[in-house]
């Protein structure tokens, strides 16, 4: 199908684009991976796109007071290729790989796809296991909002109507920090049927802060936190039968399924987190 | 300026290009029924199937999730200015020659994507080059035909350089 007509404009700076949100019907375009393929199929059709992919000043990945900020225009592929990404923030080098296919990390952005939260999506994720935070710019200025309080729903979040997302922070990796990531997908590159998404500390020969954030479970992305005390006290068994996850049926798996491979992702994923870092 | 239908400046294929497009047209829905250039092919129109493949800028990108308006000042090379070039000529030959197309719709996009690995040099494993075209589908061949043309190219590639 082709898209419902749109106005368009294109920002040029985050402040005109704050109050172009002010319009009813007005969306954000960034990297538009997700957005233009609902335009297309007119599960969305909005009465002006405000397109953002001429803002610099909102790409690029820097190191600030012991966080990786990251930009929220940074299309994936730089993330992808970063150095400083895959020593600072190992999760999200990690991660990359599996979103979408080279010719839409091309154009997709990472803050494009925190804002769109698709529950079935990498990067919300491992956010929630990096305890991460996002930073939004509206009328009023900047604030901070901690991934925990930011998935509030299904493809819904803690923006307001007039905020942008102009930023994503993680904690910057440790010589103690250890992560894994695993998915499992029909397709590579496709959303995930179950994913999952963790952060540890290494305590000696065991793990403390365990964050086990799963995707394409539930509405948003989720902890696991009875497992999480579980793979603690180093029982990987006693892990996976503390999951306590409550998936729906959907296209591609049954809930029965979803859980099954909950356990098994839980088994790599742990493996991963008490290899030690190279 | 806000507004449905804009002025665009671009460089397809090398040429310069100035037309009035809607802001809601795709960039391959431009590229076939503005500039008749239909090499681009239309599968799935949600960024799933590939067909739509090119490059904008030097990179490939999915020609249905863009839009036509975006591409101002930017360089478009479709799979006809791969052709002309030669560029792609290896590729389209060891297509043929393994039968790694029976239809042919999916064939531009996958000579695109498979040219976007080759091109960074390099002996690809198998395994990476189907990684590489995992965003490209193919109903006819069942793949292996695809992979090992493109494996025989970056072999042959290799050996030239």
């Amino acid at each position: 199908m082709k898209p419902a007509p749109f106005a368009y404009k294109r920002a040029r700076s985050v402040d005109e684009a704050v109050a172009l949100l002010a319009e009813n019907d007005a969306r954000l375009l960034a990297g538009g991976q997700s957005l233009i393929a609902t335009l297309n199929m007119r599960l969305s059709a909005p009465g002006l796109l405000i397109d953002i992919n001429g803002l610099g000043e909102l790409a690029g990945i820097a190191v600030k007071g012991g966080a990786v900020e990251i930009g929220a225009l940074t299309r994936h592929v730089q993330a992808e290729r970063s150095e400083l990404i895959a020593e600072q923030a190992p999760l999200i080098a990690r991660a990359m790989p599996h979103i979408g296919h080279p010719a839409i990390r091309n154009r997709g952005t990472l803050g494009g796809s925190v804002a769109f939260a698709d529950p079935a999506a990498e990067l919300p994720a491992c956010l929630l296991a990096l305890d991460g935070e996002i930073e939004a710019t509206g009328p009023k200025g900047k604030r901070t909002i901690k991934a925990q309080d930011f998935f509030k729903g299904l493809f819904e979040t803690a923006l307001g109507q007039q905020e942008v997302l102009t930023a994503i922070r993680v904690p910057a990796a440790g010589k103690d920090t250890r992560v894994g990531f695993s998915e499992l997908a029909r397709r590579h590159g496709d959303y995930a049927i179950v994913g999952l998404a963790a952060s540890a500390r290494a305590n000696g020969k065991g793990l403390s802060d365990i964050r086990l954030a799963y995707f394409g479970v539930g509405n948003t992305p989720v902890r696991a936190k009875k497992a999480e005390m579980a793979l603690a006290n180093g029982n990987i068994d006693a892990a996976v039968n503390a999951l306590d996850l409550a998936p729906h049926d959907d296209v591609q798996a049954t809930a029965a399924v979803k859980i099954h491979l909950a356990g098994v992702l839980l088994r790599r994923v742990a493996k991963q987190l008490l290899e030690p870092r190279s | 300026m806000s507004g449905v239908a804009f002025d665009i400046s671009l460089t397809v294929n090398g040429e310069r290009v100035h037309e009035r497009v809607d802001a809601r047209k795709t960039l391959a829905d431009f590229l076939r029924e503005d500039l008749a250039l239909t090499g681009t092919h239309i599968g799935c129109e949600h960024g799933v199937c590939g067909a739509c493949t090119l490059r904008v800028n030097g990179e490939i990108v999915r020609g249905c999730l863009m839009l036509a308006v975006q591409c101002e000042g930017a360089r478009v090379e479709t799979i006809e200015g791969m052709s002309d070039s030669g560029e792609v000529a290896d590729l389209q030959t060891a297509f043929e020659r393994r039968n790694a197309l029976q239809c042919g719709y999916c064939t531009p996009g996958m000579i695109a994507a498979a040219q976007d690995l080759l091109k960074r040099g390099g002996l690809p494993t198998r395994d990476e080059i189907r990684e590489h075209l995992s965003g490209n589908y193919c109903r006819c061949t069942g793949y292996h035909a695809i992979v090992d043309a493109v494996e025989a190219v970056a072999q042959a590639r290799a050996k030239g350089r």
